[in-house]
Parts: structure tokens; C-alpha cells; sequence
């Protein structure tokens, strides 16, 4: 007996396999055959191992990133890339980030099921990323065991209901449906872009209207877009901090640009393969949830990724991916003139957040609803970060981090209220919001009642 | 045979079509022990690495490199009647549906 439980804590404090039963759970749950069980465990299995071995790849890369960063200028640089600071946060948060997910999902079919908020959030790898982020902040606050993961499931299955419903009457003018909703980790600046341009823009001068460029398309190529953007930053760091310093500490004799241009690739190689990682993760889990979610709440909304607005506006892409951008680097520019950390424009959150709310900005304010609201969006994700920073602990000092809106908005609700209360506010703040939840879901039926006795 | 969803990173929307089209698969009954259903990024997808692609229109642009007649472009990936006819209109070109 005492043998039989140290393996299921040895399966449970290693985070690979943990994610291959649960993906195993849901086969199962789906009648699937012995051989597809077999399958789908190990490819998840050997998926998280493939995760973690590309974390190492791109620590390999923002090491010296950090080091030639704070060399010329003496600040900390961060670059934002989810997918990095999430693979270095696993080495160390695996296991909660994990069980933080599966309670996350039950949590979210469960206020599917019995509230008014009836959406169901399809993009894994923002389920992923986000049971990472608050398994960090709730651990750096206090939380542990069944309370971290049962608490941080519920705020997970929350966050998850909750964002794509505050987008939704602007996801209805663009997809012209309210049969889908949008569910992605920048709902909050999409919804801020969508509201500037309802007050700065015209609707009727859509950006669809416009001759935009083509030959862009090599952006939605993010090992491509990575490499390229990484590359110049690391070029324009490497003249700042002198090829002397390099060639002597850093390179080991290799010629300062080469030397940054491997750099600039190695990072892009380390999310390639933590991206193939994530793949292999979300290929059995994602399926599951989304048949089990289907057959318990039959009348859900599914939330989806956010490319699937880009047809309906692929002007509002190009202008969203720009103005965003310009964002980030006007912000830079002031970060750097107020000698705080310095948070530079990561091509990835601008190209996919960027591109999103250049589509609602010109949903509701046409081409000058796009733009406005795409920069104000650019100032939001490169600012949010620095507040983000101080609440993940140790990993504020990775030199890379959460970008999108929604952690910001996430993580600073957890970490402000473990910052002045720890683990009791924390825990009154969830309940507090999942109590307003359950008030509106009894006043829509008040509202709606009426009518149906009619 | 292989059929093959792709997206810019390959990640959330691929994946959705991915199981559309395992979906639309099963309601039309068809015997899926050699057909592979499965997503891509578009910098990963090649020609070799699947038998057809599925992508939307906004990346058209970037599919050519996978061969035009290699290639089906959804107008809305969300829409699932269009996603249906546009497999079915491949089943029949494959010869694995009858006309």
C-alpha cells in the first residue's frame, strides 16, 4: 500500500506524466480503443518532455540577452514571448500548472453549465499558459497544495467564462453570429480597442475600403517573424554593448554579429520546439474536453483562438499588427527615458493581439477606430508587464514574460490582492467574483421570465 | 491518406478545423482507420507533409508554396456547412466518396 502511493505521488509530482493521465482520463472518458489510450498517453508524455527541453534552448538564448541588456543600459530588457517565460516556468511549476488546468476545465463546463456565462474556452495553449501563470503567482503568494490547485482551478475556469463574455457584443459585429465567441488571452485590450473606436472612429470608413500591401504574409510565420525581429534586436544590442564585451565575457572569441544572430535564431529554434511541445500536450486533451464539454452543456458557446476573426477584416490585420506595434515601440521609448525596465516590442503578441484588435477597433470605428485603438492597445501590453513583473516571484527576473492583456489582467487581480492581503484576500476576491457571476445569472433569468410567462 | 489543417502558429485555430473535420468525418460515416486528420503552422507545413491542406482565407497568400491543387481555402473557418461541402467536394475528388 505504502509503495502503491509513493507512485501515484511520484506520478503526481512529475508534471509529464501527470499531464499523460489526465490525457489518458479523457480517452477513456471518450470510449477510445486500448491502442489510441496507449497512444495519445505517451505523445502527451514525451510532448511535456519536448516542452521543457525547449526551455532550455531559449534560457540558453536570454541569458546573454539579459546579461549585453543590462551591460548597455543597466536596466533589465524583457522580451515578452508567452511561450518562453511558460516553458521556464514548468521546470519548476509543472505539477500545479497541470492539476491547476484539469480543475480549470471541470470549473469551466461547471459555470457553463449553471450560469449565464455559457462559454466554453477551446484554445488550450491559453488555458495552458494561463494555469501557469496563476499556479506562479498563487504559489509566490502563499497558496499550496489542494487550496492552490482548487482555487486556482476555479479562478481559471472563471477568467475563462468571463473573457470571452466581455467581449461579446463586439464579437457579434464582426462575425455577424452569436454562435462563437472569441476566446484568446488578449480579450481585455480587444475589448478596450473595440470600445476607443466606438468613441474615436467612424464605422463607415472600414479599412476593407483601403489598398493594403501584399508580401506581409511571411509575419504569420512566427519562427520567421521570431528570427527576423530577435535578429535586429540583438544586433542593435550587441553594437550598444561593444563587441569587446562580447567577444571577451559572451562569445567566446566568435565575432559579435554572428554571435547575435545565432542568438537571435537559437530563441526562435527554443519556441519552435516548445511550440511542438505544446502540440503534442493539447493534441488528446483539447478533443476530450471539448466532446465532454458538448455533451454536458449542450447549449455552450465555444471560444476559439483568435485568427478565426482575421478573414472578416484582413485589411484591420495589417493595420492592427502596425499601429500595435508602433505601440511598443513608442512605449519603449519612454521606458527607456524613464530608466525603468525596458519591455521591447515582441513581434508575436503585436502580430496575433495587434492584428486582433485592429479588427474590432474597425468593427466599431471603421480605419480610424483600428489604428487608435491598436496603438492605445500596444501601450497596454508593453506597460502591463512591468507591472505584472514584480508578482511572479523569481521568474519577474527571466527576461522574458506574459504579454497579453488578459494575464495582466488576471495576474494583477491575484498578485494586488496577495500583495495587501495574501492568501485570505486572494481567496475573498475569488469568491467575491464568482458570487457577482451567480447574481447576474439570477437576474438575467428575472429579466427573461417575464417574457417567457408572456 | 492525410489531410491537414494549417494556421499561422499552429496552435488554437488549425486545431479547431482539425476536429471539425474529424466531426464532419463521422457524420458522414466514412472509415477513418487510414485517413489522418491533423494541424500545422504555416512555416512547418511542406508539400510532402500532408495529401491536402485546409487554411483561411487570410493566409492564402502564404499556401502557395504548397501547391495550389494541394490547397482548399475556407472562407470562414468558423463556418462549419462551408467547411463540410468543401470536404465532402475532396472526398469525392479522392475518389474516397461517390458522387
Amino acid at each position: 500500500m505504502k509503495d502503491f502511493l509513493n507512485v501515484l505521488i511520484g506520478i503526481a509530482s512529475t508534471p509529464a506524466l501527470l499531464v499523460a493521465l489526465i490525457a489518458v482520463i479523457g480517452l477513456i472518458l471518450q470510449k477510445k480503443s486500448t491502442s489510441n489510450i496507449l497512444l495519445g498517453g505517451i505523445k502527451t508524455f514525451v510532448g511535456f518532455l519536448v516542452l521543457t527541453g525547449g526551455a532550455g534552448i531559449v534560457q540558453n538564448s536570454l541569458t546573454p540577452f539579459g546579461e549585453m541588456f543590462t551591460h548597455a543600459f543597466s536596466v533589465q530588457g524583457v522580451v515578452p514571448n508567452n511561450e518562453a517565460i511558460v516553458a521556464l516556468a514548468l521546470t519548476k511549476y509543472g505539477t500545479p500548472t497541470a492539476l491547476i488546468m484539469l480543475v480549470g476545465m471541470i470549473a469551466n463546463i461547471l459555470i457553463a453549465r449553471f450560469t449565464r456565462f455559457k462559454y466554453i474556452y477551446l484554445t488550450g495553449h491559453a488555458t495552458l499558459y494561463m494555469s501557469c501563470m496563476i499556479a506562479v503567482i498563487m504559489t509566490v503568494s502563499g497558496f499550496t497544495t489542494v487550496p492552490l490547485i482548487l482555487l486556482g482551478g476555479l479562478i481559471l475556469g472563471m477568467a475563462n467564462a468571463l473573457s470571452p463574455a466581455i467581449l461579446q457584443p463586439f464579437m457579434k459585429s464582426v462575425t455577424g453570429t452569436d454562435e462563437v465567441a472569441l476566446g484568446h488571452t488578449g480579450n481585455f485590450g480587444y475589448m478596450i480597442s473595440a470600445v476607443i473606436g466606438k468613441f474615436f472612429g467612424n464605422k463607415n470608413h472600414s479599412t476593407e475600403d483601403l489598398k493594403v500591401p501584399k508580401g506581409l504574409s511571411f509575419l504569420r510565420d512566427s519562427t520567421v517573424a521570431i528570427t527576423i525581429t530577435m535578429g535586429i534586436i540583438y544586433i542593435i544590442l550587441a553594437i550598444l554593448a561593444g563587441q569587446g564585451y562580447i567577444e571577451t565575457k559572451l562569445s567566446d572569441g566568435t565575432n559579435f554579429i554572428i554571435y547575435s544572430i545565432q542568438m537571435a535564431g537559437t530563441f526562435a529554434a527554443g519556441v519552435f520546439v516548445i511550440l511542438s511541445g505544446v502540440r503534442l500536450i493539447l493534441g488528446e486533451i483539447i478533443p476530450a474536453f471539448k466532446g465532454i464539454s458538448e455533451k454536458l452543456v449542450p447549449n455552450s458557446k465555444p471560444a476559439l483562438d483568435c485568427p478565426i476573426v482575421f478573414p472578416y477584416a484582413p485589411n484591420a490585420v495589417l493595420v492592427g499588427f502596425f499601429s500595435s506595434f508602433i505601440g511598443g515601440i513608442v512605449s519603449m521609448v519612454i521606458m527607456i527615458a524613464l530608466h525603468t525596465i525596458i519591455v521591447l516590442p515582441g513581434v508575436v503578441p503585436h502580430f496575433f493581439c495587434g492584428a486582433t484588435a485592429g479588427v474590432f477597433g474597425n468593427a466599431t470605428g471603421g480605419r480610424r477606430g483600428a489604428i487608435i485603438g491598436s496603438f492605445i492597445h500596444g501601450i497596454v501590453i508593453s506597460f502591463m508587464p512591468i507591472a505584472l513583473m514584480p508578482v511572479l516571484g523569481n521568474l519577474g527576473f527571466a527576461n522574458s514574460t506574459f504579454s497579453d492583456t488578459d494575464y495582466g489582467v488576471v495576474g494583477l487581480f491575484l498578485g494586488g490582492l496577495g500583495g495587501a492581503g495574501g492568501v485570505v484576500l486572494i481567496t475573498t476576491g475569488i469568491f467575491v467574483v464568482l458570487a457577482i457571476m451567480v447574481i447576474l445569472t439570477v437576474f438575467k433569468k428575472k429579466n427573461v421570465d417575464p417574457a417567457v410567462n408572456k | 491518406m492525410k489531410i491537414a489543417a494549417v494556421c499561422g502558429s499552429g496552435l488554437g485555430s488549425s486545431f479547431m478545423v482539425e476536429m471539425n473535420i474529424k466531426s464532419i468525418l463521422d457524420q458522414l460515416g466514412i472509415n477513418q482507420d487510414d485517413i489522418e486528420v491533423t494541424h500545422f503552422d504555416m512555416g512547418s507545413a511542406t508539400p510532402d507533409s500532408a495529401d491536402h491542406f485546409f487554411v483561411g482565407q487570410d493566409l492564402a497568400e502564404a499556401t502557395e508554396k504548397l501547391g495550389a491543387e494541394k490547397v482548399t481555402v475556407l472562407k470562414s473557418i468558423i463556418d462549419k456547412n462551408e467547411l463540410k461541402e468543401k470536404v465532402v467536394q475532396y472526398l469525392q475528388e479522392s475518389g474516397r466518396m461517390p458522387k
